[in-house]
């Protein structure tokens, strides 16, 4: 070959080359994937594909569409076919395309901590197995932390027919078993509940958090806010006794703050609250959700209760699941057993609970193979470490809580050298074939095209059953009094599995609006007694366990009680989760995984900085997120926009503007994190979050008021008299033709003139350079998003970038948008429909119907600056009978 | 003015010249004078790293947040420029009303001006979050064909300041041209001479040079005289446009001018006391002359005090509840202790000066100053960022607390203007020659 000369012709080649080799980085998996059914066909660059798929957060699948541009999964959106999601996402489901590109992933095999090839592994278990063969897998163990993917259970099938004495233990540590117990003591069998809360007049809550991070959270929140829309003067009424602030409690029209025993003696023991309660749930279709911090026998009798009120609920049942609990693992671990121990997922090793010292009974296990995303606490103490690939990565199949199976369909070819559960799993069956093959086979009489494109297998849901439970379910049992400890799972970081996401670490929780931490929370009145502040620490301690933790105060929180959410404090979650917070486990054990009674609490010395986003709860008298009763809505005041002696902005095209109904908004937090996903929102960091410089372009405010927790989502309000705009020297604030106020960040100097005359402190500044210098993190950026420099302003843009690409479909069609084409970020994520987004001009349009409700009114209106951006006053619906809560 | 010049009676034509050419020409640096000069060079030192490191790192190793997002950069603008005020107003205010005991002290006044207004110039482009691209400020032909946004106080900034800057040093130059000709006619080294005789500008101290001069000089202090005025009036405008309660006040254009006088004045006692002292020029800074200027600081700070009051009045005559929760948050929240500090520092203490003695006591006089100095400094911070840190909603409301950088950055600026001002003092005349000659001939004269 002739030496390569630089010529202007031998340049153009290489660089083609270069960028046709480049552009093969990022592959799609080898086996067809089938995209949505809306998109056009063909890849086009610069147009995003969406492809549907699902994952398991909260014990049950949420489906989703994920944004993939040129083969980069980037955005994730909701699947309105899919029950799990009808359209919206959780924080979870927002944050885990983060979890694809976290450059910490674990990226190959490790044996003992050093690097290996899959080769040794297969050996050494191929090795293992051998020794099973004769005594049919007598020694072979598996631990599972969720079952209920059926390719997986027809797997385990398969495994067991190969070695019939193998063993499969579950342990979830957000297990839902005191629930099913519940059920079984019931019905008989373990049953789950399928709530109808659409068509409940009532909906009593005893602590159960169905917002929160139940299996079917978005779908009831969905329903819960159909629930609440008043129709002819009747709105669905919620009453909430919680032992943990939640979103549920957050919502309630009457809410008591009360611990799990107390709970549960209110639930059996009748006095006047009770009565007017029950009174009202007769009346008026009431349902009774219970949590699962509950006794099973308190799950027992509120089943009861709901048959005798003719609830509308009805209960499902799941396939039978043929695991085994935890403690006979390690019981059978610390025996020596237990030959091969394989660990699909999970980290037992940290959040198993206290009293089975899981860790070190894994010490005495042979070979023990942990498949997980990171190289985590439990990687760490077994044989081999597999990486596991992204849920975006593999194939497989997962249900939501009604049943409805999906198919997890992989947007992109592994990035490291991981494989699925399936696939190592297919090493102990013995198969020879693929993760895909494996689902396809599954699904095989199932239309697969069709599945992949919908996102949904048709009919797959449970049926119901109809049955009747038992009269006598048992006496609830009493538990120890004294200072409760209360565990919940983190709104966030659920058990820990998220505490390498930024996104979610700097997501301020609903409640206390803390960043980067959990806390123990206390009320005001226990934390008076204590003689403790937000920072404090206190030493909590329940017989010989003991944890030391720092306070944060909340009205929300029973007295004599302190909750510990799960999730933190980990040691080997990466350079993000590593030593944030503190973990609660070592107070966990297997009888008392949510409640545990007679602790004691008491003040130590130290304190703690945590970073909240807000550090003022009340509104101080000023009118700023509305609430209006039920009963007296025609008397809800609103200002009339103030007169002007200047000519208003001419338009002749579209108005956008926003809407938000603060009587839907669960204040969940998914608009904080879609808007983050959407708009290369970067995070700061807990150092800056207390220094007052996060980045989150739509936060979402939490007011104490009126013994009420009241959340408003603040976006940008794009004022018609915007003050941000006359204050900018070099007119990078801007008002467009369509009455967006729009930041040319390439434009801006950092002046910060204009959020200074912000009044509602919306505008965001990058103080320090935040643009992401990892190739994994850049790949996740949306490409039709500026990524912003340092010493920019930014702000919210109401996604300009989906105005923009549907005024592309509209003009290739010589049309104009029409009403619901431009869907924002934070609109698309809201599990309630809270958000409403669309073109004033347009007559007819949703955003202007929701502009005439008699409930509107805009932020701060005296102030004149006539913003797009308006609220919905919150309506509340007291029953008049009962004064306290 | 008999009082100001009756101690001229001891002194001639030639022996004003060599009291005040010698302090440049032939007296020996003191050690005092070493100390201070490394003093002040290790604060210009600091100054330059700690704008290096803001550079390089970003505008985020200050205290300044969301909502606070204007910190010490924007009050040490105002603070600086405020004190570039009394200069001008010493020089062509004075001038233009005759008062010729300004002439011992209007040098070194607008010297000081000259580098405070400077050093203020420097802080709103440190300020900006990309300095790099200052000059989008400035109205200049590009490609983009794109204008500063006219309606932005900070465009009028660029303007008032940049005028009075020019103007100022065009003012103090051509008041020292006579001066400069003396020094080239008395050094003693080729080098000055040169110096010296390229910044004369060939005077010769001819009758048409000084017709020229007189006319020139008066048309400058005309020309001043409106700046004394508007700088600070468009500075104060940067708050005023706002419509953030503690921003928000058509007060703030007088308010701010009386209290640049006020602060103004205070340097130039924190300026001339220990110059006196050192240089020994107390027959040229009299007493009188001390006298005069707290009574224009006791005056200013009246004023000062009224802006106070009247703030305070409107709020809650205005029933506006954001006005008045600002005040109460002011008096009693986060920052009311600086609230307080500055009543005391710029209302109480200048009290003393009612009371003769006082006047014309030299250390009672260098204390007030100081204290007002840091009084006006607090009221400056307290402004811009107290009535930013609780605004219309609470969720938003924060505090700002400031870095070592930011207090690393004042100080420096502190040093960096005593840098100017102790070369300055080295290398040109403090006290206007020709002018104390005129004088002393006045004094003469039957």
């Amino acid at each position: 070959m002739p030496p390569v000369t630089l010529t202007r012709r031998n340049f153009l080649k290489l660089g083609a080359a270069a960028a046709a080799l480049a552009s093969g980085a990022c592959s799609r998996p080898r086996e067809p994937i089938v995209p949505y059914a809306h998109q056009p066909e063909g890849e086009l660059p610069g147009v995003p594909r969406f492809y549907a798929t699902a994952a398991c957060f909260v014990g049950a699948a949420e489906g989703m569409l994920v944004e993939s541009n040129t083969g980069r999964p980037t955005k994730v959106e909701g699947n309105t076919a899919h029950p799990g999601s009808l359209g919206a996402t959780s924080v979870h489901g927002q944050a885990s395309v983060l979890g694809l590109w976290d450059p910490e992933r674990s990226k190959a095999p490790r044996r003992r901590g050093l690097p290996a090839t899959r080769g040794a592994l297969e050996r050494d278990i191929a090795d293992a197995l051998a020794r099973f063969r004769d005594s049919g897998g007598e020694g072979l163990r598996l631990l599972v932390r969720d079952a209920s993917s059926p390719t997986l259970l027809r797997q385990l099938d398969r495994l067991v027919k190969r070695f019939p004495r193998v063993r499969v233990h579950r342990w979830d540590p957000l297990h839902r078993d005191r629930g099913r117990e519940g059920a079984r003591l019931a019905f008989g069998r373990p049953l789950e509940p399928l709530y109808r809360l659409e068509e409940a007049g009532a909906i009593l809550s005893l602590d159960s958090r169905f917002l929160d991070d139940h299996p079917y959270r978005l779908n009831y929140a969905r329903q819960f806010a159909r629930a609440r829309t008043p129709r002819d003067g009747q709105m669905c009424r919620l009453y909430a006794l919680e032992s943990a602030p939640s979103l549920v409690g957050a919502m309630a029209d009457h809410r008591f703050a009360m611990s799990v025993p107390a709970i549960e003696g209110w639930l059996s023991g009748k006095n006047a609250t009770y009565d007017t309660i029950f009174k009202d749930l007769r009346q008026n279709r009431g349902v009774i959700l219970a949590g699962e911090a509950l006794s099973p026998q308190a799950h027992a009798l509120v089943h009861r209760l709901n048959a005798q009120l003719g609830a509308p609920v009805s209960y499902i049942e799941p396939p039978r699941e043929e695991t085994q609990p935890l403690a006979d693992l390690v019981e059978a671990m610390r025996k020596g057993a237990v030959g091969l121990l394989v660990i699909l997922e999970g980290n037992p090793a940290y959040d198993a609970p206290l009293d089975l010292d899981f860790g070190a009974a894994l010490a005495q296990v042979p070979l023990s193979v942990h498949l997980s995303l990171y190289e985590d606490e439990t990687s760490a103490r077994c044989t081999w470490h597999v990486p596991s690939t992204h849920f975006m990565e593999h194939w497989s199949d997962a249900r939501a809580f009604d049943g409805t199976a999906a198919i997890v369909q992989p947007l992109i070819a592994p990035l490291y050298d991981g494989v699925s559960p399936h696939e190592l799993l297919l090493l102990l069956t013995g198969e020879g074939k693929g993760g895909y093959d494996l689902v396809r086979e599954t699904w095989r009489d199932t239309d697969w095209d069709g599945a992949l494109r919908t996102g949904v297998i048709q009919d797959s849901a449970f049926p119901a059953s109809p049955v009747t439970p038992r009269v006598s379910p048992g006496s609830i049992p009493s538990q120890q009094q004294g200072w409760q400890v209360r565990f919940v799972a983190d709104e966030a970081l659920l058990d820990g599995r998220f505490a390498n996401n930024a996104w979610l670490q700097e997501l301020p929780r609903a409640d206390s609006k803390l960043t980067w931490d959990n806390a123990a929370l206390l009320s005001p009145a226990s934390a008076k007694e204590l003689g403790v502040a937000n920072g404090d620490l206190v030493d909590i301690a329940i017989g010989e366990r003991r944890l030391r933790a720092p306070a944060w105060v909340t009205p929300a929180q029973a007295d004599a009680s302190v909750t510990l959410p799960l999730g933190y404090g980990r040691s080997r979650a990466g350079a993000i989760g590593n030593g944030v917070g503190f973990d609660a486990n070592p107070l966990r054990t297997r009888a008392e995984p949510w409640n545990a009674g007679g602790a004691r609490v008491t003040k130590a010395p130290g304190r703690h900085e945590f970073a909240t986003t807000q550090n003022h709860a009340r509104m101080e008298g000023r009118d700023l997120a509305r609430h209006v009763d039920l009963t007296h809505m025609d008397s809800f005041r609103k200002e009339r926009p103030r007169n002007s002696l200047y000519p208003g902005w001419p338009y002749d095209g579209y108005r956008w503007a926003m809407s938000i109904d603060l009587n839907a908004c669960i204040g969940c937090n998914a608009c904080t994190i879609a808007c983050q996903a959407e708009n290369n929102i970067p995070t700061v960091g807990k150092d800056q979050v207390i220094a007052g410089r996060e980045m989150h372009w739509i936060r979402v405010d939490r007011y104490y008021e009126d013994h009420r927790t009241l959340f408003q989502p603040v976006p940008c309000m794009h004022c018609e008299n915007a003050p941000c705009e006359y204050v900018c020297p070099v007119e990078a604030s801007v008002h467009d033709s369509e009455g967006l106020n729009v930041q040319v960040y390439n434009r801006c100097v950092g002046t910060r003139f204009c959020s200074q005359n912000c009044p509602y402190k919306v505008r965001r500044f990058n103080f320090f350079d935040h643009t992401p210098k990892d190739e994994s993190l850049k790949a996740q950026m949306n490409p039709e998003v500026t990524v912003r420099m340092r010493g920019v302003m930014e702000k919210c843009t109401y996604c300009v970038q989906r105005i923009t690409r549907a005024r592309i479909e509209a003009e290739k069609q010589g049309r104009r948008i029409s009403d619901g084409e431009v869907i924002t970020a934070c609109q698309a994520a809201c599990p309630t429909n809270a958000i409403m987004f669309g073109d004033l001009s347009d007559e007819k349009s949703e955003i202007n119907r929701a502009k005439r409700s008699p409930l509107q009114y805009d932020l701060l209106a005296e102030l004149n600056t006539r913003p797009r951006t308006s609220y919905a006053a919150r309506i509340v619906n007291r029953n008049p009978e009962l004064k306290d809560g | 003015m008999a009082d100001v010049a009756a101690p001229l009676r001891r002194w001639s034509y030639g022996s004003v010249s060599d009291k005040i050419a010698d302090i440049v020409l032939a007296r020996p640096t003191h050690w005092l004078w070493f100390a201070a000069f490394g003093a002040a060079s290790l604060g210009t030192v600091a100054f330059v790293g700690a704008i290096g490191w803001l550079f390089v790192r970003g505008i985020g190793i200050w205290g300044v947040n969301i909502p606070t997002a204007w910190g010490f950069a924007i009050a040490n603008f105002v603070w600086w420029i405020g004190i570039g005020h009394a200069g001008t107003f010493i020089s062509a205010i004075l001038l233009l009303l005759r008062q010729r005991w300004r002439t011992s002290i209007n040098r070194f006044a607008e010297a000081m001006t000259l580098f405070a207004a400077g050093i203020a110039g420097i802080f709103p482009i440190l300020h900006l979050g990309r300095p790099w691209f200052f000059y989008w400020l400035v109205p200049y032909p590009n490609v983009m064909e794109l204008w500063p946004q006219w309606r932005s106080a900070l465009v009028w900034d660029i303007f008032a300041i940049s005028t009075y800057l020019i103007v100022s040093l065009l003012f103090w130059y051509v008041g020292l041209v006579p001066d400069l000709a003396t020094l080239r006619d008395r050094a003693a080294s080729r080098a000055k001479r040169i110096v010296y005789g390229l910044l004369a500008l060939g005077w010769r101290g001819e009758a048409r040079h000084w017709a020229r001069f007189e006319t020139v000089y008066l048309l400058l202090a005309g020309l001043a005289t409106p700046l004394v005025v508007s700088v600070h009036s468009v500075v104060s405008l940067d708050f005023a446009i706002d419509i953030v309660p503690g921003y928000h006040s058509t007060v703030f254009p007088p308010y701010f001018v009386a209290g640049a006088l006020f602060s103004g004045f205070a340097m130039v006692l924190t300026l001339a006391i220990p110059l006196r002292h050192f240089f020994r020029l107390h027959d040229f800074i009299t007493d009188r002359h001390l006298e005069n200027a707290a009574k224009v600081l006791l005056a200013c700070g009246w004023v000062v005090a009224y802006g106070y009051f009247i703030e305070t009045f409107t709020a809650f005559y205005s029933g506006d509840e954001f006005e008045i929760a600002m005040v109460k948050d002011r008096l009693l929240g986060f920052y009311g202790p600086v609230y307080w500090t500055v009543l005391a520092c710029n209302v109480i203490a200048p009290q003393i000066l009612w009371w003769r003695p006082a006047r014309r006591s030299a250390w009672a006089l260098f204390a007030v100053s100081l204290v007002v100095n840091l009084g006006m400094w607090l009221e400056r911070v307290m402004i811009v960022v107290q009535s930013m840190h609780h605004d219309f909603l609470p969720s938003a409301w924060g505090n700002f607390i400031p870095t070592v950088w930011d207090w690393i950055t004042f100080f420096g600026s502190i040093g960096f203007f005593a840098f100017l001002f102790l070369l300055f003092v080295r290398a040109l005349p403090t006290i206007s020659i020709f002018e104390m000659r005129e004088l002393v001939m006045e004094e003469k004269k039957p």
